[in-house]
């Protein structure tokens, strides 16, 4: 409402020129999701739309964050500021190589779990909602990994946590409130740490825009508490990403809700944790995070061999799964402690192998139970001999989890245990090595005996029929892993130009400031 | 809740923060309120109607599920950034028109249906909440 008469010289604080329309590839993927969130909300009970439209909408995201990376490698990052705001007042979104990879393999793993819900969701589930909290979550997940936005950083986090508290009681059962509630205590303390920190980091910069924090970082000197900020900050992420010692959420809550929500969160959520942290440790505070570097390291070593020796515990294929997500939170986690160009590659590398594979894993869960009946590895037997076909994606799943050719696992490794090498640092190199073998033979024991064991006696009856759409949605992701497995070149390349963006922010800051001056 | 003084005064208050929570959600575009704080006004008027009258009077009065109110928000603030595509600018830019209605100017703006799309999702989600809650007090 301006008052008439009176005149605003709007330049310094508005962007003048037009935008190009091609620079809403930025906010399409999540805007893409809250739009079909809405629509979803309003039409709850008319349940034949939820999953066409859900699908419809995946499809789109998984486009727009096709082009999206295709047109950061082409061009570098790409920056929009909501409102017509210049850069530090406005709200940025800004896609770098290493957000739009994030996006992009996050929203095909959704599209994925979207297609294998078709069968597994049921009415109850649908009413109760279960796609728009999906699409809600989504958009939670795509905004963190593309705002450029320290607070809003924050306000996707919460996104994504409140529609995955929905997701995670969906059925109400006992167990799953009991999970829930360990999952939303810790998780709500984490993000209340992120908050402190952040509204701290305003206190100390005066602006939350993160090409901004990148610059002024590195000039504020010894005279802003940045120690403080910067270990605040590992402790908020490193909750939500479930390493070593805040990791005992995760193996209690996700094998609880239906195995889908679990496909989607040990891939998905706790690699928003570990993007966070290359964020803010590796782009925004260098200099500290080469000071928290050995905490950090022993932290990664610790996280691998828990999940690793977790998993060898479990007889429930789900808590295997989740102590498997723990052990790959170390993984990546090394690689956020190397800090150095190959090892930060290999974290990204594996994060986005991670993504995929778990899901694979759980979703493989999903089907072993609607063929054997059971999620237990006391009572599944013989699926070798009911179904070669769920026995050969299991070895190819088995093999990318545990980091073995031809899987997506091995080339990440083989990064990250020769970047290790190069420094010397001899314990993280010896616990990817050692969590591989563990979590080799945590998988190797799931098949022997879900899969060779011979079908006890007479309880032959429980054989299930899998689902089409279950089974399709595992290929796809079984052929993604190979892909990246057999070709990891093109991975290779991507994920350094995505740890090249993080070490060197200058085409991050550029793209938010086109003048290079900063604010 | 049985008292004939709470049930013969709720119809009034009810209209009377109806009221108050559009007059809050306009004025909050350039001074103190908005959606957020109009909204909340809004749901506790629902809440009060409850408390007065039961939860299946409020929930046939609003006719939509409050859910559904709260969604139609959403879709409303996040549609409001749209136009600005057409006009080359970046999503959620404020586009303003100020038509005259009998010689009276009109500001009205996509700022302005953020704000009641904001508005809405809080009317939907605080009222679903309360509603939720009076109702377990009778079972």
């Amino acid at each position: 409402m301006a008052v008439q008469g009176e005149v605003v010289d709007k330049t310094a604080a508005m962007i003048a020129g037009p935008v190009a329309a091609a620079d809403w590839l930025v906010i399409a993927p999540v805007l893409l999701p809250i739009v079909a969130g809405a629509v979803l909300l309003m039409i709850r009970h008319n349940i034949r739309w939820h999953a066409l439209l859900a699908l419809v909408v995946h499809a789109a995201m998984v486009g727009t964050n096709g082009l999206l990376l295709q047109r950061v490698l082409a061009e570098g990052p790409v920056s929009m500021t909501m409102g017509s705001w210049l850069p530090p007042f406005g709200i940025s979104f800004t896609a770098d190589a290493l957000g739009a990879a994030f996006s992009l393999t996050a929203s095909v793993v959704a599209l994925v779990c979207c297609a294998y819900s078709v069968r597994d969701i049921d009415a109850a589930g649908r009413r109760y909602g279960f796609y728009p909290f999906l699409m809600l979550m989504m958009a939670g997940v795509s905004g963190a990994f593309l705002t450029g936005d320290m607070f809003n950083l924050y306000v996707w986090f919460e996104v994504f946590l409140i529609s995955s508290f929905g997701l995670l009681i969906l059925g109400s059962e006992k167990a799953q409130i009991d999970g829930a509630t360990k999952y939303a205590i810790l998780n709500l303390v984490g993000t209340t740490l992120f908050l402190i920190a952040t509204g701290y980091l305003y206190g100390t910069f005066g602006t939350l825009n993160m090409a901004d924090l990148a610059t002024k970082a590195g000039q504020i000197g010894e005279a802003a508490p940045l120690m403080t900020l910067a270990t605040l900050y590992l402790l908020a992420f490193s909750m939500k990403a479930a390493a070593f010692p805040l990791n005992f959420w995760l193996p209690a809550s996700y094998h609880t809700p239906p195995v889908i929500t679990g496909a989607l969160f040990g891939g998905l959520l706790t690699k928003v944790g570990i993007y966070a942290l290359l964020r803010s440790l590796v782009m925004i505070f260098a200099a500290e995070r080469l000071v928290l570097a050995g905490v950090i390291g022993w932290v990664a070593v610790a996280t691998m061999l828990i999940g690793a020796l977790g998993a060898l515990a479990q007889s429930d294929i789900r808590r295997i799964a989740g102590f498997l997500v723990i052990s790959g939170v170390g993984i990546m986690l090394a690689g956020i402690a190397l800090g150095s160009n190959g090892g930060l590659s290999g974290a990204i590398f594996y994060a986005l192998h991670s993504m995929l594979a778990l899901s694979a894993l759980y979703l493989l869960g999903g089907l072993m139970r609607q063929r054997g009946g059971s999620f237990s590895l006391h009572s599944l037997s013989g699926l070798y001999g009911a179904s070669p076909f769920l026995a050969a994606l299991a070895f190819i799943i088995s093999l990318a989890v545990a980091g073995l050719p031809p899987g997506s696992g091995l080339w990440p490794k083989v990064m990250l245990v020769r970047a290790a090498l190069d420094v010397g640092a001899w314990q993280i190199a010896a616990a990817i090595l050692l969590s591989g073998f563990l979590a080799t033979i945590a998988l190797g024991r799931v098949f022997i005996l879900a899969f060779w064991r011979e079908r006890a006696g007479d309880k032959a009856t429980t054989a299930g029929v899998m689902s089409v759409s279950g089974c399709c949605a595992l290929v796809v992701l079984v052929l993604a892993m190979l892909a990246m497995g057999v070709l990891p070149e093109t991975f290779i390349r991507l994920s350094t130009t995505a740890a090249s963006g993080l070490l060197d922010a200058s085409a991050y800051v550029h793209a938010v400031f086109p003048v290079g001056s900063g604010s | 809740m049985q008292t004939l003084i709470f049930r013969t005064a709720t119809p009034f208050l009810t209209c009377l923060m109806l009221m108050f929570s559009v007059f809050v959600l306009l004025r909050g575009h350039n001074e103190p309120g908005g959606g957020f704080t109009g909204g909340l006004i809004a749901a506790s008027a629902f809440a009060i109607h409850g408390i007065a009258f039961g939860v299946p009077v409020v929930r046939r009065a609003l006719y939509f599920h409050p859910m559904a109110i709260a969604g139609f928000g959403l879709f409303a603030s996040a549609v409001a950034g749209l136009p600005s595509l057409l006009f080359g600018m970046p999503f959620l830019t404020g586009l303003w028109s100020a038509p005259s209605f009998f010689g009276i100017s009109v500001d009205l703006s996509t700022v302005m249906v953020f704000d009641i799309g904001v508005y809405l999702v809080v009317v939907g989600s605080f009222t679903s909440i309360a509603l939720a809650l009076e109702d377990r007090e009778h079972d």
